[in-house]
């Protein structure tokens, strides 16, 4: 780079503004999956298994192909490609093959030439299935008596139904539990819940006019999508376009590959008509791919003074059938842990077992809000026993900038100490907690998350993104990136990006995005890696592209073209501002001077991030955003209602490349996370059968629900992030849920140590506690299971474990 | 019936709904379907200028009645102030349930021009959203009533 990093400021960074695709979305043109109206389209349906484990013996379509107006039928023979989108986990077929593992696993598939044929058709497939016993608990899915839901089919878990174990130490636990003078010890339980993104999943194929196959789909991950459908497909990935269409909120919920995207590939491919396949809502309930039920236990030493000397944690997975993102999610549970806390010895031990019921995957804090529930909520119970204000036990503990945690995670800047000054000081928390009248209470917690996942999820060497500039002869700026904006923002993040560095307003760029025929590769909106990693990327092409252009103007104006700088649409000499020119002239001086204007910039992460065992790979981040909470709240002790008064938050994002969308991203985290600790459950009958696959059922937060919320952003200005931003949009959800917990604690006396924190339970625990009890639901156990020898690894020198 | 003010003549099964008539006869993309039972409030439409949601309603019933969606709240090329509102405050993220929530708070703004919070939070309690949080929606319904007042 020539003298023109970034930081030069021209207005567009750190300014409050819209989005620049919002026209499209308050007019209703913005063009959903759903929304594509192709001609000759043909409807295709999805016959679902009504039971939750069973033997396929046979599949009779006869009937089905013989209906009129029916195109075609598949069964899972016709697919017999595994996949997953995990390369450890490859256990799915699109179509069930000899078994079904849930129920609403998908077994046939029908194309007709309308909805009403296709469910027809449906009605007269005839499968007949053999009965298996159930497995639907963590508990029994670790009972070796019960039957196999994989058994040794290749690529799916490690044996029994055990997906996947985990079993580390970073310097000597018992040493320090020695070395405590309390011991604190809990147990969790965090139920299931789902994204429940407004959209429903929709799928579009159809074979283009040069025969080759374009896949449009509501999807986070037009990339591993396209992998997987050449995969599956069998036909190489250069005679597939994937186009990712504008996505009605995805929060993680499609971010896996799923059944009714191949489905549709290949009935277009069969059929040589467009396929068109929308699931419904009861549908996307059973499709999931949503948080983990997890039950968890955490043992933390403390001195008098409240240091931490060491932390042991477990934590059982409820994996549902398939592995999907599973065997990241477990490490997730357990890697996180040291990033907020400066923990000098750590013990990990983790299992995800298979069960019969809809594989869980990431959901908005991919396995962390779980782990985070707890050891925010064991901390307030251990400040309790040691005579320590929460605040105070916390501070004690933090994390330090630029430092290595125990566990090997890199961290770089790290406003955590500001964030929980900034919610302590706003929300008056030490006027109220412990002070407020009976009913009423306060609590606090904190957070971190990664600003992206330091590794892709297959092993390469290759950017994690890159983006490609195209510039017009009139000066229009074209900025193109496989990064789909699912709503959080990324489309606009990307014309910010630009636009600074270039001199120009955002809105005033087009953007391109999420098509694998026309932009290069950007691994996907997952992990909250889009603003630090197509950030990056897109600053690198910018400044490129800049380069370029002051090269030429300096040329024609005869001057250094570190004198020259771009801003509000011209290129001016610094020491004489009347001598620039505008930034369409001085687009047609470079294309002159050197042709086509076209750059590109990439984004790798640094080496270094992670240290060497299994298991390492999960949880490196090229910087973790961190946050902090309290949450007020009044609680009916009658009914056991809960009411959220207020939120305060403060995050740490780094830089806000535009505080609108920022805050936007933390309110909805708030949002969402009110709803998983107050009233969300995707909880399953024993038979394995949905408790209420609707959103009648499914209570999600309406309106008249939603607390205020006092946002409060804290810049740390990372040194490797663009502009020094870092994630916003995951890490906010994190402290929320057991800020409530701790100040429904506060209020009332009781100890819910499981989410949702429901009326009932609240209601259950003021009876105990009214019987002389401790007031405490939660479990009360934990399964039977032995978890495979401890990996033992030595701290980093810079980490709180160095001297233990 | 009539759509966004223009005559519709159509001749459909009489069990599909208005939201399948709108999106899959007229081309009206414009509003969503979210659940297709009622539950979402992503499908809402006016209907004689009151939220409906179109999911559950039958063409039968709206013979003779005039119909706006999304597409009808614009005046030709001049956005409405809660469309500009919307975007200006990041009320829409995926955007989804954006026009049900423009459509609704239309008919509010019909109504009561001046509205207060409680008043639009009841308006709006049936419109599901899942990203932002209602606030910036709720700011947004507040501004383009703001803007209305004094616009001459």
């Amino acid at each position: 780079m020539s003298g023109l990093a970034a930081g030069r400021g021209h207005g567009a960074v750190g300014r409050p503004a819209g989005r620049v695709d919002s026209h499209g979305q308050v007019t209703g043109r913005a063009v959903y999956a759903d929304d594509l109206m192709l001609p000759r389209t043909v409807i295709a349906k999805l016959l679902r298994s009504p039971h939750a484990h069973a033997r396929i013996i046979g599949i009779d379509t006869a009937a089905a192909a013989a209906l009129p107006g029916v195109q075609a039928v598949l069964v899972g023979t016709d697919l017999p490609v595994k996949y997953g989108i995990l390369p450890v986990s490859q256990d799915e077929n699109a179509l069930a093959i000899d078994k079904v593992r849930y129920v609403g696993e998908p077994v046939a598939a029908v194309a007709a030439v309308d909805p009403e044929t296709a469910d027809a058709a449906l009605a007269l497939i005839e499968v007949e299935y053999e009965r298996l016993p159930d497995v639907t608990s963590i508990e029994a899915a670790l009972d070796p008596t019960q039957p196999l839901i994989h058994g040794d089919d290749e690529g799916a878990g490690i044996g029994a139904n055990v997906d996947r174990e985990a079993s580390l130490e970073f310097g000597d636990v018992d040493e320090g539990f020695a070395l405590a003078d309390h011991i604190q010890e809990d147990t969790f339980f965090f139920q299931g819940n789902t994204h429940a993104a407004l959209e429903p999943h929709a799928t579009v194929a159809s074979l283009g006019d040069d025969g080759r196959l374009t896949v449009w789909s509501s999807t986070q991950v037009p990339h591993y999508l396209h992998r997987i459908l050449a995969k599956v497909l069998e036909i190489p990935a250069g005679q597939i376009r994937v186009i990712a269409t504008a996505v009605g909120g995805g929060f993680g919920g499609k971010t896996d590959i799923f059944s009714h995207e191949i489905v549709a590939a290949r009935l277009a491919l069969t059929t040589g008509r467009p396929v068109k396949i929308t699931l419904t809502r009861e549908d996307v309930f059973y499709a999931h791919r949503g948080r983990h039920p997890v039950l968890m236990w955490v043992r933390t030493g403390f001195t008098a003074d409240g240091r931490i000397t060491a932390m042991s944690f477990r934590s059982y997975l409820d994996g549902g059938a398939y592995g999907s993102y599973g065997a990241a999610s477990l490490l997730y549970t357990g890697q996180l842990q040291t990033t907020t806390y400066s923990i000098p010895r750590y013990r990990f031990q983790g299992v995800r077992v298979f069960t019969n019921k809809p594989p869980c995957g990431p959901k908005r804090g991919h396995g962390t809000p779980q782990p985070r529930f707890a050891i925010e909520v064991h901390l307030d119970k251990a400040a309790a026993a040691l005579g320590i204000d929460p605040v105070t036990l916390r501070r004690r503990n933090l994390v330090k900038p630029f430092s290595h945690t125990v566990n090997h995670l890199r961290v770089t800047s790290c406003g955590l100490a500001e964030c929980l000054d900034a919610v302590v000081a706003a929300s008056s928390f030490a006027d109220k907690h412990t002070l407020l009248p009976a009913g009423r209470g306060i609590g606090l917690a904190v957070g971190a998350y990664l600003s992206g996942a330091g590794f892709p999820i297959y092993f390469n060497d290759m950017p994690q993104s890159e983006v490609m500039l195209k510039v017009d002869r009139g000066g229009g700026v074209t900025v193109f990136s496989m990064a789909a904006d699912c709503g959080q923002g990324s489309t606009t993040m990307l014309a910010t990006v630009v636009a600074e560095v270039l001199g120009l307003e955002p809105a005033d760029l087009a953007v391109v995005t999420a098509d694998t025929d026309l932009t290069p590769i950007d691994l996907g909106s997952y992990s909250s890696r889009v603003t630090f990693m197509a950030g990056n990327a897109a600053l690198e092409a910018a400044q490129r592209l800049l380069e370029e252009i002051l090269e030429a103007v300096a040329a024609e104006l005869g001057v250094d073209p570190d004198l020259l700088s771009a801003e509000d649409g011209s290129i001016i000499v610094d020491d004489n501002p009347d001598k620039g020119v505008t930034w369409a002239e001085a687009v047609q001086l470079a294309m002159a001077r050197s042709g086509a204007l076209v750059t590109s910039g990439s984004y790798k992460t640094p080496q270094g991030l992670a240290g060497r065992y299994r298991g390492a790979g999960v949880g490196p981040t090229p910087a973790y955003s961190y946050t902090a909470c309290v949450a007020e709240v009044t609680c009916d002790p009658d009914t056991g209602f809960v009411t959220v008064d207020q939120v305060w938050m403060a995050h740490d994002i780094g830089k806000a490349l535009n505080p609108l969308l920022s805050i936007g991203q933390i309110e909805g985290s708030v949002h969402m996370a009110l709803g998983e600790v107050l009233m969300e459950e995707q909880a399953f009958l024993r038979n394995g059968l949905h408790r209420g696959p609707s959103l009648l059922e499914y209570k999600i937060p309406t309106i008249l629900e939603m607390p205020p919320v006092q946002s409060i952003i804290i810049e740390t200005e990372d040194p490797e992030g663009p502009f020094g931003a870092k994630e916003v949009g995951q890490g906010a959800l994190l402290p929320v849920i057991p800020a409530v917990v701790n100040a429904v604690h506060d209020a009332l006396g009781i100890r819910v140590d499981e989410i949702p924190l429901r009326p009932d339970t609240v209601v259950t625990a003021l009876a105990d506690l009214a019987k002389g009890g401790s007031g405490r639901v939660g479990p009360t156990s934990l399964p039977d299971h032995e978890f495979p020898p401890l990996f033992r690894v030595e701290p980093p020198a810079d980490s709180p474990g160095a001297a233990s | 019936m009539r759509v966004n003010g223009e005559p519709q003549e159509l001749l459909v099964r009489p069990h599909r709904t208005l939201l399948e008539v709108l999106r899959e006869d007229l081309g009206l993309t414009g509003t969503k379907h979210g659940c297709e039972l009622g539950e979402c409030g992503a499908c809402t439409v006016l209907i004689d200028g009151k939220p409906q949601l179109s999911c559950l309603t039958l063409p039968a019933q709206v013979v003779g009645r005039e119909v706006t969606t999304i597409e009808g709240v614009a005046d030709g090329g001049t956005l409405h102030a809660l469309q500009e509102s919307f975007g200006a405050l990041n009320a829409a993220q995926c955007g989804y349930c954006t026009p049900g929530m423009i459509v609704t708070a239309a008919a509010l703004l019909e109504r009561e021009p001046d509205p207060s919070l409680d008043q639009i939070r009841h308006a709006l309690g049936g419109n599901m959203c899942r990203c932002t949080g209602y606030l910036k929606i709720l700011e947004a319904v507040q501004l383009a009533a703001a803007q209305r007042v004094t616009a001459p």
